[in-house]
């Protein structure tokens, strides 16, 4: 039983970055028609700004060390981060800590700049281009950006902690009754799974209940008629683009602390986005929030040792045999609208 | 012939024709110079550096041709000759290779067996290479051994650790410098036992691929000649970047000790989940739970940051040790560079002199003469103390290194501290032993 809940927590916690990036998916794919490749880096991008951050919080200058000497025998030298002289040691090292949360400000603006950019500069180009089009340009769009990212930053992964607050583990087996020490969950995923269900609702409550959703979701249902009424539609599906850039970064930054971000964990989390977002309906919001989640849960399960036991192998390629089987019996995905997927 | 006879298709027929029938005896002629391929015929001679300049390991590849420049000046007598000053063969004199001036050319492996054997082929048959070394990846290792077989050129490995490089897929024309996975087994399993006792029940997490079995069958039957169980293992594949529902499974076994059988990306991520699960903070069967990492690497124990701290695994080599080679070489690196070299690093910055030794022995750049020198070749003074090039696999016995994640980092290379050098005798096997058996070295091949 424990294992269950363990797994299910697993489950919902990975199924929280799917769940995020496939959100995005769909909405750039429900508003502009466009199967975005490029929303991986997108996410990728949004763990940078926290590196970024984290590096400009970080900046240094040397300090000799009286009577050390470094492997050449040199004197040896210590970084100080300018930080600590403008705010003081104690400060200094906190806001340092911080970096990641703090990232979230830092990210919204630049993601939303960087979508706008990618939108308007690019992708617009593409509307009346064939989906293998539009695919391929993002798809390159995706390997410019991982390669710019692998340039400045290397290729090697990053380690970007979560504030030490947030370092250990949550006993969570305790608290509903379990032996203590056998449901434990680290806090910073549960953080995240929080803050993922946190964006998920802010941006549904946006599309649900502003004007300017209305129209973003009138204009999803019939693009044409929402244009005959003399709105323009393109800005407002613009501003969705930046939006689900935005959304995409930010679930890139608060996942560095969860694994250490590399160039190329876009890529590793995009084919996974679009199994979801196929599993969940092209298009669909509640799907893909719904198919993240799902997918999540039976990937924690499969990766289980009991079922590994009796179907080898299931742990990797159980999401790609749920994809089949939705294609097959449902191809429109779990939520998708009529039509969609099917003609 | 008529006018009319020249058509556009005919013409791009003939046209092919004639282009293949040329470039067939450039290709022959390149190889048939006496009687090896490639043959150095002006004053230089091209060695091929086969490193990952794209993908995950580009960092390590990044580094692994740092030291290839650095044994190309110091071959050439540039630089402070580095380890030439200290390695126990005296015949290298800084004039290049048999007189001739060393040049080189580089591909990128991507750390893919067809983009690196692209690589590898491209530097022989296009740029006239006469050996190829590097890599970062034993798929990689293995692939391009082959190939450097069946091309008549010499294969001098970077850093490979499965046991199948000089196991079951040995060839006659490839060398491998660094250690393997029976080795880091035999000598970290000593270590195991004496800090975390005889009786320990581990898990292991093992990559799903060649090098992962190797390592897992290695550190495995190492423990459990020490008296551990091994409780669990589960493959996971290459791709995953969570490792949290691996872990957690852990908790519920009645585990008391996790083996990381992950390298690159996958170490760094399996090893923060496992951390960030509080494995770390666990006592199971009243015993403080413990992680392992058979095969560590200082680039990657940086991408683990804090993580890695009290950490065991081993390594080929470190900066820090103090013997005069390694003080050469990390004196020659640094000032070159501004910072200390990795195992990468060092292992291909031997293999480079080392066949450049090889050939100045031999007297002569043909593969057969390169690997007769070679084979049984001991010598010193290359930072792993006394060595051997076995000629039953040509694989390099010497010293290995057990190390820990360093509490209290000096600097973000002072990551690792050595714990034990185990001597050769303990890492040492027979050719035949079970986890390396199988394949055989068949004979060298000259090409042409």
């Amino acid at each position: 039983m424990d294992a269950i809940i363990l797994q299910i927590l697993n489950g919902l916690d990975k199924g929280s970055a799917y769940a995020l990036i496939a959100l995005g998916l769909t909405l750039i794919f429900g508003t502009l028609g466009v199967v975005n490749f490029a929303h991986g880096a997108l996410f990728m991008i949004g763990a940078f700004c926290a590196v970024t951050l984290s590096r400009l919080l970080s900046l240094s200058h040397k300090v000799e060390v009286p009577g050390a000497v470094d492997f050449l025998g040199n004197p040896q030298t210590r970084d100080v981060p300018y930080i600590y002289d403008i705010f003081g040691e104690s400060l200094g090292a906190g806001i340092i800590d911080w970096a990641v949360p703090l990232s979230i400000l830092f990210a919204i603006p630049v993601m939303i700049l960087i979508g706008v950019i990618m939108e308007r500069g690019l992708i617009k180009h593409f509307y009346k281009r064939p989906h293998a089009d539009q695919i391929l340009v993002t798809f390159g769009l995706a390997i410019v950006l991982q390669e710019v990212i692998k340039y400045y930053y290397g290729a090697n992964p990053i380690p970007t902690p979560a504030p030490s607050a947030f370092v250990g583990s949550f006993d969570f087996g305790a608290l509903v009754g379990f032996e203590p020490g056998t449901i434990i969950y680290p806090y910073w995923r549960l953080v995240y799974f929080a803050f993922a269900a946190l964006i998920i609702g802010a941006v549904f409550a946006f599309l649900q209940f502003t004007t300017f959703g209305m129209v973003v979701r009138a204009g999803m249902a019939d693009r044409e008629t929402v244009g005959l009424l003399g709105i323009n539609i393109d800005k407002r599906f613009t501003i969705m683009f930046g939006l689900a850039a935005a959304v995409a970064g930010l679930a890139g930054v608060m996942y560095t602390p969860i694994n250490s971000p590399n160039y190329h964990m876009g890529m590793d989390f995009l084919v996974l986005s679009f199994v979801v977002v196929v599993v969940g309906g092209m298009g669909s919001l509640p799907g893909a929030v719904l198919a993240g989640f799902l997918l999540g849960i039976l990937e924690s399960f499969a990766s289980m040792r009991e079922v590994i036991d009796i179907i080898p192998g299931i742990n990797q390629v159980i999401i790609y045999l749920v994809a089949i089987i939705i294609l097959l019996t449902r191809p429109r995905g779990l939520m998708g609208r009529k039509g969609v997927m099917e003609d | 012939m008529s006018k009319g006879n020249l058509t556009r298709r005919g013409v791009l027929k003939t046209g092919a024709v004639a282009g293949a029938g040329l470039a067939l005896p450039t290709y022959l002629s390149a190889a048939g110079h006496e009687g090896f391929t490639n043959a150095p015929t002006g004053s230089t001679v091209t060695l091929g550096f086969n490193v990952p300049q794209s993908g995950p390991y580009a960092d390590e590849g990044a580094d692994e041709l740092r030291a290839y420049e650095l044994a190309v000046e110091h071959l050439n007598g540039e630089g402070d000759g580095g380890m030439l000053n200290t390695f126990s063969s005296k015949v290298l004199d800084g004039t290049g290779i048999l007189g001739k001036k060393v040049e080189y050319v580089t591909g990128d492996t991507q750390t893919k067996s067809d983009a690196a054997r692209a690589s590898a082929k491209s530097m022989i048959e296009k740029d006239g290479a006469v050996m190829i070394t590097g890599g970062s990846s034993s798929g990689v290792a293995v692939a391009v051994q082959a190939l450097c077989q069946e091309a008549g050129v010499i294969f001098m490995a970077g850093l490979t650790h499965s046991n199948d490089t000089t196991g079951k897929d040995k060839r006659a024309n490839g060398f491998r410098h660094f250690f393997n996975s029976y080795m880091s087994g035999a000598a970290l399993a000593p270590v195991l036992a004496a800090n975390y006792g005889t009786d320990r029940k581990a898990y292991h997490l093992t990559a799903d691929y060649n090098w992962g079995y190797t390592t897992e069958e290695a550190v495995k039957s190492s423990t459990e000649a020490m008296g551990w169980e091994t409780v669990g293992s589960v493959l996971t594949p290459l791709t995953q970047t969570d490792f949290s529902s691996y872990i957690t499974p852990v908790l519920q076994s009645d585990a008391d000790v996790l083996v990381l059988n992950h390298y690159g990306g996958n170490m760094v991520n399996s090893l923060t989940n496992a951390v960030q699960f509080g494995l770390r903070d666990r006592i199971v069967n009243g015993k403080q739970f413990e992680i392992v990492v058979p095969l560590y690497s200082r680039l990657m124990a940086k991408g683990a940051g804090a993580n890695v701290k009290g950490i065991f695994g081993s390594t080929n080599w470190h900066w820090s040790l103090q013997d005069e080679g390694s003080k050469a070489f990390v004196q020659s690196f640094g000032t070159k560079y501004g910072f200390p070299p990795s195992q990468a690093a060092h292992t291909c910055y031997v293999q480079a002199l080392l066949y450049a030794d090889a050939v100045q022995r031999a007297g002569s750049f043909a593969p057969c003469a390169v690997v007769e020198a070679l084979e049984g070749f001991e010598f010193d003074g290359m930072g792993n103390g006394k060595t051997l090039y076995r000629a039953e696999d040509h694989q390099c016995f010497k010293d290995v290194l057990v190390v820990k994640g360093k509490e209290n980092p000096s600097s973000e290379f002072d990551l690792l501290e050595i714990v034990e050098v185990t001597p050769v005798e303990q890492v040492t096997y027979a050719p035949d032993h079970p986890q390396v058996a199988g394949g055989s070295l068949g004979t060298c091949n000259n090409g042409a």
